[in-house]
C-alpha cells in the first residue's frame, strides 16, 4: 500500500508479534513467576526463604550435584563425538549423500528423547532387550550392563546429544572459509599451525556455546530419565516430580518451586553463555 | 490457602484457553437444591435418600480423578454407578496421584471440570481436611466404617484397601517366593521390581515399609527396609522398573512387590498370557486404605454425595471386593452376611496382622525415604 508511512508499518509488525507475545507471556512468564512466587511462599501463603534452605541441604543438593555430573558429561562427551563426526561430513562434497543422511537424522534423533527414547532402549538393552537376547545367544552377557543406572543415562542421553551436536556445530565448521587455510598455507603454515592459530580460535567460541546448550538441554530433560531409572538416580527434575505430584510426599509443593527455581537459575546460565559465545561466534560467521 | 498467584495463573490460563467452559459454569450448578446439596452432612439433611438421587440426577455428572479403570474394581463401578442413576462419569488424568488431585482441586475451583471426589492416600486426606478442601460427609451406612479408619466429623474415611504382595510368573520363576528374604536369593537376579518410585509412589514407599518390617525395622524405622533394596541392587536382584501389567506381560518384570487387589487384577487380564500367582509375604506384613472425600467446593455437590452413598452401599462396598480390594466395611458386611463369599475367598491368604503407623510414623519414614533412597539404591 502506498499511503503505508514507515511508522505504520511498525505499528502493524508488532501487532503481528503480539500473538507469540501473549503466547510466551501466558506459556513461560506466568508460570515463571509463578514458579518464583512460590518458592519464596510457605503453605499458608506467607514469605519464607526456608523453602530455598531446603532445596539447598540434604538431600537436594546431592540431586543438583548429580544432575550436574550427568550434564556435563553428556555434553563434554557428545561435544567431542559430535565435533568429529560434524568434521568428517563436512570434509565430503557439499550436496553429497553423506551431508543430506547425517544432517536429516541428526535433525530427527536430536528430538527423539522422553519416554519413546527410554523404552527403545529398554527394548534394545535392557535385562529382556533384543539386542541383549541375541548377544546371549552368541554367547556374549551383557546383562552386567545396567540401563537403569548412571551409564545407562549416560548413554541414552548422548543418543539425542550428539546428533545435537552436529546439528549446531555444522554452521560454524562450514563457517571456515577455505580461503583462509590457502592463504595460511601460501604463507608457510603447517596444517598444525593453521589449527593452532586460525581454526581453533574461530572454532572455540562455538565449540563452547555448543557446550553450554549441550548442558542445558541435558540437564532439563526429564521424560527419558524417570522412564529409565525410577527414582534411584536423584535428579532435579525427578525430585520436583516427586514432591509436586506424588503419592508419599504430602504438602511440598513450594519446596518443588524452590527446586524449580534452582533450576530455572541454572539453565539460564548456561544458556547465557550460550548466547555470548554465539554473539562472538557471528561476527565472523556470515 | 493463600495461593492467589498461583490462582490468578490458573485463571488467567482458564481465560484464554477455556473460555468457552468457564462462561459455561454454574449455570444449572445453582439452583436451590444444589445450594442446598453443598451444605448436606447426610442424605437426611436434603429429606433422604429419594431427594438425594433426584438432586443428583438433575445435576448429571459426576467428575472424579485419578481413578485408573483397572484399579480395586473402579471401572465396573463407575459404569454400574452411571448405568443405575444415569449420571455421567468424568475421569480426569486417571493415572495420576494424590498430589494431582490436591492440585486440581485447588487450581480448578470454581469451575465446572473441577473434581466433586476424590480418592486420597491417607496423609493427604489429613493435610487436605486441615486444609479446608473437604465437605463434611456420613454415609448412611457410617456406623460400619470402624471408628479408627474415619474422620469423626466425616471429612475423609477409609474405603478400600490391601497388602503388600509378591506377584511372580510361574512360568519363569521355578521356585516361588514365599517371603520378603526370599527374594535375596540369587534364582532372581534380574528379576525383582516395585512399582514404582518409593520417593512418589505409594505402593513402592508400602513395598518398602513391608520390606522394613521384614527386616527387623518396625513402623519406626523403614532403613532396614532401604538397606534391604540396596542389597537387592547390589546383587543385581533388584531392577528399577516401575512394575505395570504392561511390564509383567512383557517379561520384565516377572517379580513385582505391589498391592495385593493390583496384582490379582493383573493375574486375571493377563491370563492365557502370563501364569501371574501372588502371595503375601509371610514376614512384612503391611496393609493400607485409601480414603474418600468430597471436595468442599465440588461443582456437583449431590452427585458427590450419591457416589459416596453409592460406594458405601452394599453394591458398591462388593464392587471394590470384584476389584480384590478389602472393603472398610467388611467386617459388618460378613457380620450382616452381605459380603459376597466367593470374591471374598478369592482374596490371597494372610496370616497375622498388619500394624497401622501413626501419621507421624509415617512422615518420618517419608523423609528417611527422600533422604536416603537415591544414595542407598542408586
Amino acid at each position: 500500500m502506498a499511503d503505508l508511512t514507515s511508522r505504520n508499518r511498525r505499528r502493524l509488525d508488532l501487532l503481528g508479534l503480539l500473538p507469540f507475545l501473549a503466547y510466551v507471556a501466558v506459556f513461560l512468564g506466568v508460570p515463571t513467576v509463578s514458579v518464583v512466587v512460590g518458592a519464596f511462599q510457605d503453605d499458608a501463603g506467607g514469605w519464607t526463604l526456608s523453602n530455598l534452605g531446603a532445596a539447598a541441604g540434604d538431600p537436594y543438593l546431592h540431586a543438583f550435584v548429580v544432575s550436574t555430573e550427568i550434564s556435563a558429561l553428556t555434553a563434554a562427551i557428545g561435544a567431542v563425538v559430535g565435533l568429529a563426526i560434524a568434521f568428517a561430513v563436512s570434509a565430503s562434497p557439499p550436496g553429497g549423500v553423506l551431508r543430506q543422511v547425517v544432517s536429516t537424522a541428526s535433525g530427527v534423533l536430536a528430538y527423539f528423547a522422553g519416554v519413546p527414547l527410554a523404552f527403545a532402549f529398554i527394548a534394545a538393552i535392557g535385562s529382556q532387550g533384543l539386542v541383549t537376547k541375541w548377544l546371549g545367544a552368541l554367547g556374549l552377557d551383557i546383562s552386567g550392563f545396567s540401563l537403569f543406572g548412571f551409564a545407562g543415562i549416560t548413554l541414552v542421553y548422548l543418543y539425542f546429544q550428539i546428533p545435537l551436536m552436529v546439528l549446531v556445530i555444522f554452521p560454524a565448521l562450514e563457517g571456515l572459509r577455505p580461503q583462509w587455510r590457502e592463504a595460511a598455507s601460501n604463507l608457510g603454515a603447517s596444517r598444525w599451525q593453521y589449527w593452532w592459530l586460525v581454526g581453533g580460535p574461530l572454532l572455540l567460541p562455538p565449540f563452547l556455546g555448543a557446550l553450554m546448550l549441550l548442558f542445558a538441554n541435558a540437564f532439563a530433560a526429564y521424560a527419558t530419565a524417570a522412564a529409565l531409572t525410577n527414582g534411584i538416580i536423584p535428579l532435579v527434575p525427578i525430585q520436583i516430580a516427586a514432591v509436586m505430584s506424588g503419592n508419599v510426599a504430602v504438602g511440598q509443593e513450594n519446596l518443588g518451586n524452590a527446586l524449580g527455581l534452582g533450576m530455572i537459575l541454572v539453565v539460564a546460565l548456561a544458556l547465557a553463555g550460550y548466547a555470548w559465545m554465539q554473539r562472538r561466534t557471528s561476527r565472523w560467521l556470515r | 490457602m493463600n495461593r492467589s498467584r498461583t490462582a490468578v495463573a490458573a485463571g488467567l490460563l482458564a481465560v484464554v484457553a477455556l473460555a468457552a467452559t468457564a462462561c459455561g459454569s454454574s449455570s444449572g450448578a445453582s439452583s436451590a437444591g444444589t445450594t442446598k446439596a453443598a451444605t448436606a452432612h447426610s442424605a437426611a439433611d436434603l429429606g433422604g435418600m429419594d431427594a438425594l438421587v433426584a438432586a443428583a440426577k438433575a445435576e448429571g455428572t459426576l467428575n472424579v480423578i485419578t481413578l485408573p479403570r483397572t484399579w480395586a474394581g473402579y471401572g465396573d463401578l463407575m459404569d454400574n454407578f452411571t448405568k443405575k442413576y444415569g449420571i455421567k462419569i468424568n475421569d480426569a488424568n486417571p493415572d495420576g496421584s494424590s498430589q494431582d488431585e490436591i492440585n486440581a482441586v485447588k487450581q480448578l475451583k470454581g469451575q465446572d471440570r473441577a473434581p466433586d471426589v476424590l480418592d486420597l492416600g491417607s496423609s493427604f486426606a489429613l493435610s487436605a481436611a486441615a486444609a479446608n478442601l473437604l465437605a463434611p460427609y456420613q454415609v448412611a451406612t457410617w456406623k460400619d466404617i470402624p471408628d479408627a479408619q474415619k474422620d469423626s466429623q466425616g471429612r475423609w474415611y477409609n474405603d478400600y484397601g490391601g497388602y503388600i504382595s509378591i506377584g511372580y510368573d510361574a512360568g519363569r520363576v521355578k521356585t516361588p517366593p514365599t517371603s520378603i528374604a526370599d527374594l535375596a536369593k540369587p534364582d532372581y537376579k534380574g528379576m525383582v521390581a516395585l512399582n514404582g518410585d518409593p520417593t512418589k509412589a505409594g505402593a513402592a514407599f508400602a513395598g518398602v515399609y513391608a520390606a522394613a518390617l521384614a527386616k527387623g525395622g518396625s513402623v519406626d524405622d523403614i532403613q532396614p527396609g532401604i538397606d534391604f533394596f540396596g542389597q537387592l541392587k547390589k546383587s543385581g536382584n533388584f531392577i528399577p522398573v516401575g512394575a505395570t501389567q504392561a511390564t509383567i506381560q512383557s517379561g520384565q518384570t516377572p517379580i513385582t512387590i505391589d498391592w495385593d487387589y493390583l496384582q490379582v487384577s493383573a493375574a486375571n487380564t493377563l491370563k492365557g498370557k502370563v501364569d501371574w500367582k501372588v502371595v503375601v509375604p509371610s514376614d512384612g506384613l503391611y496393609a493400607n486404605y485409601y480414603n474418600q472425600a468430597i471436595s468442599a467446593t465440588a461443582p456437583h455437590p449431590a452427585a458427590a454425595r450419591l457416589w459416596e452413598e453409592y460406594l458405601y452401599s452394599v453394591d458398591g462396598q462388593n464392587g471394590f471386593l470384584q476389584g480384590w480390594a478389602r472393603p472398610v466395611e467388611l467386617a459388618a458386611m460378613q457380620a450382616a452376611g452381605t459380603v459376597n463369599k466367593a470374591e471374598l475367598a478369592a482374596l490371597p491368604r494372610v496370616s497375622g496382622n498388619s500394624p497401622f503407623p501413626t501419621e507421624a510414623q509415617l512422615d518420618a519414614a517419608k523423609k528417611v525415604i527422600a533422604d536416603n533412597w537415591a544414595k542407598t539404591v542408586g
